[in-house]
C-alpha cells in the first residue's frame, strides 16, 4: 500500500447528529488505524483530526450532514471504507425514528 | 416547619419522590501549587489517570445507557486535544489545577454557546470531568448523595448521579438543567422522578420535599394536606394502570356507548410480537420507512413484501394501513434524499419525493400491489397537497398491477387514501374526495399551521395541536368526512395523549390510532368519556370532563 491520500464521503443518518455515542465509536475506529485520518463537513475542510472526540464532537455535525474523510498513510484506503462503512450502517444503532404522522 | 413552598420547573423524569432536602454544593478546591513545572505535569496526568480508572470502575454493571455516557467521558479524558492547553498553560507558570479548569472552560464555553439543546446538555459532563480530576489533583473525598433523598442542586454530573444509591427512592430537583441531558436520560431509565429549571432556589429552613417529576413542581416543606394529595396521587397512579389494562381486549366504546375505533402506529413489524391483534381494530399507520433504514442498500421487492405480509396475516381480516415511504424532512435516508435541502421540512418529502424517484417508488407499488391480495391492505400516502399527486399514484399503482398480471402473479390495488398534514388539503378536503379514506397527521399539520418546526424547543409552546386553527381544521376535515362518507382517522401524537380525547370526540373523531404502549390508555380514556358532553364549541377548547 503506498501513501496515498484516500477520501470519502457519506451522508449521516444517524437521529441525532454526530453526538457523544456516534463519536465515540468513529474515533475508537479511526484509533485502530495507523494512517492519519481527518474529517470534514465540507470537500474543501476545515479538516480536524478523527481520532479526537473533542474535535469530533466539536464539528457538532447534524442529522443529514454529509461528512467527508480524507487519510494518508498505509492503511489509509481500509480507514477510509471502514469509517464511511459505520456512518452507512447508521453506527449500528438502527431504529429512532421520530414520532411521525 | 416553613409554610409550603411550590416551585415550578420542567419535567425530565416522571414519577413523584418525597423525602430530605439535600443541597449539593459545588467542591471547594484548595490550591496547592508546586511552582515546578515538571511535578505540575506529572500530577495532572496522574489525575487524569486516576479520573478515568474511577470512570472505568464505574462502568461496570450500568446498563447500556449509563455506560455510553461514561465511555463518552472516557473517550474526552484520553484525547490529547483536551489536555493539550492544560499542559501549555502549565509550562507558563499555572498549577496544574488552574491550568486544567482553563482547558476545560474553554470546551465548556464552546458547548454553552450552542444553538442545539443536546450539545449545550453535555457542559454537564464536562463540569463533571473537571470536577474529577480537580478532586484527584486536589485529594478532596466527595461524600456519596444520601439515599433517598431528595437532592437539590444548580446542575447535576452523570457520574455523581451513578455513584448514588437510588434504591430507596429519592428524587432530583435541578435549579437549571436540561430534560435532554444525560443525568435525565438515566434517571427516566432508573425511574427517579426529576424536574429541571427551578431557577435560583432558596431552601432556607426548608428540610423537606416533594418533588414532582410528572408536572415539573417542586414543593418544599409539604404539609399534611400536600403530602395527603400525593399519596393519592400515588395510589391513584397505580390503580389507573390497574383500570386501564382491563380495557385492553375490550372494543373502543365511550361511557355513553358510542364506538370509536382503536387502531395502531406501527413503526416495525416487532412491536407486534406478543400482541394480541382482538385488543386493536387493526392497524392504522405502518410506517415504512423502517425498510429504509435497516441495511444501506434500499430494500428489494419482496423484502417489502414479506414485510407486509407479515403484518397481514397477524391481523387476519383487520385493516392494515401501510403509508408510503415518508422520508425527507427530520427523516433523510442517504442516496434517496436530497443533500443539504434548505427547509427540508418544505421540500421534497413524501409522496413528493417518491414521485421524483418513480424508480424506488414503483418498488414499493408493486410490493404493495401483492400484498394486497392477502388480507385487508390500505394504501396511504404522506404529504399530499394536491390531487394530481393521488391521481398520477393511482395510475402508477395500476399500471404496476397490470405489469404483475402480465408477470402472472397476483396483485390488486389497494384503496387508496392520504394523509392530512398540509394546511392546503386541510383547508380544501373537498378536492380529495377521490381518496379512499383520510388520517389526519396532527403533528405536521400543527408544525406547517402554526410555522413552528417540531424539532425546535424554542418554539415547542407554539407548536400546540390544540390551537383553535389547527382545531377548526381538523374539525372541518373530519365533518367533510362525516357527509361525503369518507373514513377520517387521526394517528398523530395527539391521539395518545388523554387530555386531548374530549377534545377528539366532541370534534366528531371516531378512529384514533395510537402506538402500543397507549393503547389502553386511550380506551380507558373514552370509556370514560361521554361524548354527549363533549361539544365541539366552534373549535374552542372543550369544556367536557372525562
Amino acid at each position: 500500500m503506498s501513501t496515498t491520500q484516500e477520501y470519502g464521503s457519506i451522508l449521516l443518518t444517524h437521529a441525532v447528529g454526530l453526538h457523544a455515542r456516534p463519536s465515540v465509536k468513529l474515533t475508537k475506529l479511526a484509533k485502530g488505524f495507523v494512517a492519519r485520518i481527518e474529517l470534514a463537513m465540507a470537500d474543501n475542510g476545515p479538516w480536524v483530526d478523527a481520532k479526537s472526540i473533542v474535535k469530533v464532537m466539536g464539528t457538532k455535525a447534524p442529522q443529514g450532514t454529509v461528512l467527508y474523510f480524507r487519510a494518508e498513510g498505509a492503511d489509509a484506503a481500509e480507514a477510509v471504507q471502514a469509517l464511511t462503512e459505520l456512518v452507512a450502517r447508521d453506527f449500528d444503532e438502527g431504529g429512532g425514528d421520530a414520532a411521525s404522522g | 416547619m416553613p409554610p409550603p413552598v411550590e416551585l415550578r420547573g420542567r419535567p425530565a423524569a416522571p414519577g413523584v419522590a418525597s423525602g430530605a432536602l439535600y443541597r449539593l454544593q459545588e467542591a471547594q478546591v484548595q490550591q496547592a501549587h508546586s511552582g515546578d513545572a515538571a511535578s505540575e505535569v506529572d500530577d495532572l496526568l496522574t489525575a487524569v489517570q486516576s479520573a478515568a480508572d474511577d470512570l472505568t470502575r464505574m462502568a461496570q454493571g450500568l446498563d447500556q445507557d449509563g455506560a455510553d455516557i461514561i465511555e463518552f467521558q472516557i473517550a474526552m479524558l484520553e484525547d490529547d486535544v483536551l489536555r493539550a492547553p492544560a499542559l501549555a498553560a502549565i509550562q507558563v507558570g499555572q498549577t496544574a489545577t488552574e491550568a486544567w479548569r482553563v482547558a476545560l472552560a474553554e470546551q465548556i464555553a464552546e458547548y454553552e454557546a450552542s444553538s442545539e439543546d443536546y450539545f449545550r446538555a453535555r457542559v454537564a459532563d464536562l463540569i463533571d470531568l473537571r470536577d474529577r480530576v480537580v478532586r484527584h489533583l486536589s485529594g478532596t473525598v466527595t461524600e456519596p448523595l444520601p439515599a433517598g433523598a431528595v437532592v437539590v442542586a444548580d446542575d447535576l454530573t452523570p457520574s455523581r448521579f451513578l455513584e448514588a444509591d437510588w434504591t430507596a427512592g429519592g428524587g432530583l430537583a435541578l435549579a437549571a438543567g436540561s430534560a435532554s441531558s444525560h443525568v435525565a436520560i438515566l434517571a427516566r431509565a432508573r425511574g427517579v422522578p426529576m424536574v429541571v429549571g427551578l431557577g435560583d432556589l432558596d431552601l432556607n429552613g426548608h428540610q423537606q420535599a416533594i418533588v414532582d417529576g410528572d408536572q415539573g413542581r417542586l414543593v418544599l416543606s409539604p404539609d399534611t394536606e400536600v403530602q395527603a394529595y400525593y399519596r393519592r396521587a400515588g395510589a391513584d397512579a397505580a390503580q389507573r394502570h390497574a383500570r386501564e389494562s382491563r380495557f385492553l381486549h375490550q372494543p373502543g366504546r365511550s361511557r355513553d356507548g358510542e364506538s370509536v375505533q382503536i387502531q395502531l402506529n406501527i413503526m416495525h413489524p416487532s412491536e407486534l410480537d406478543g400482541l394480541e391483534p382482538d385488543t386493536c381494530d387493526g392497524i392504522g399507520l405502518m410506517r415504512s420507512e423502517f425498510l429504509f433504514r435497516d441495511g444501506a442498500a434500499l430494500p428489494d421487492e419482496e423484502t417489502q413484501y414479506l414485510a407486509y405480509r407479515r403484518l397481514l396475516d397477524w391481523a387476519g381480516d383487520k385493516p392494515v394501513t401501510v403509508r408510503t415511504l415518508d422520508a425527507g424532512g427530520d427523516k433523510p435516508i442517504a442516496g434517496l434524499t436530497p443533500e443539504r435541502e434548505a427547509n427540508s421540512f418544505l421540500g421534497l418529502r413524501g409522496v413528493r419525493l417518491s414521485l421524483a424517484r418513480p424508480e424506488v417508488f414503483k418498488v414499493q407499488l408493486r410490493a404493495l400491489a401483492r400484498a394486497a391480495t392477502a388480507g385487508n391492505l390500505k394504501v396511504m400516502l404522506p404529504m399530499v397537497t394536491v390531487p394530481q399527486e393521488l391521481g398520477r399514484v393511482r395510475e402508477m399503482f395500476q399500471s404496476v398491477c397490470a405489469e404483475l398480471k402480465g408477470e402472472g402473479m397476483d396483485a390488486a390495488l389497494p384503496p387508496l387514501g392520504i394523509m392530512v398534514e398540509v394546511p392546503a388539503v386541510a383547508a380544501a378536503p373537498d378536492l380529495f374526495a377521490e381518496a379512499a379514506f383520510f388520517s389526519i397527521g396532527s403533528n405536521d399539520l400543527t408544525q406547517y399551521v402554526t410555522a413552528s418546526a417540531r424539532d425546535n424547543p424554542a418554539v415547542d409552546a407554539l407548536c400546540d395541536p390544540a390551537h383553535p386553527a389547527v382545531l377548526k381544521l381538523m374539525g372541518e376535515v373530519i365533518d367533510f368526512g362525516r357527509y361525503s362518507g369518507l373514513e377520517v382517522s387521526l394517528c398523530g401524537d395527539m391521539a395518545a395523549e388523554p387530555q386531548f380525547v374530549p377534545l377528539l370526540l366532541g370534534l366528531g373523531l371516531r378512529r384514533f390510532s395510537v402506538a402500543p404502549t397507549a393503547l389502553a390508555r386511550i380506551k380507558a380514556t373514552i370509556a370514560e368519556t361521554e361524548v354527549a358532553d363533549c361539544s365541539p364549541s366552534d373549535g374552542q377548547a372543550s369544556r367536557c370532563h372525562a
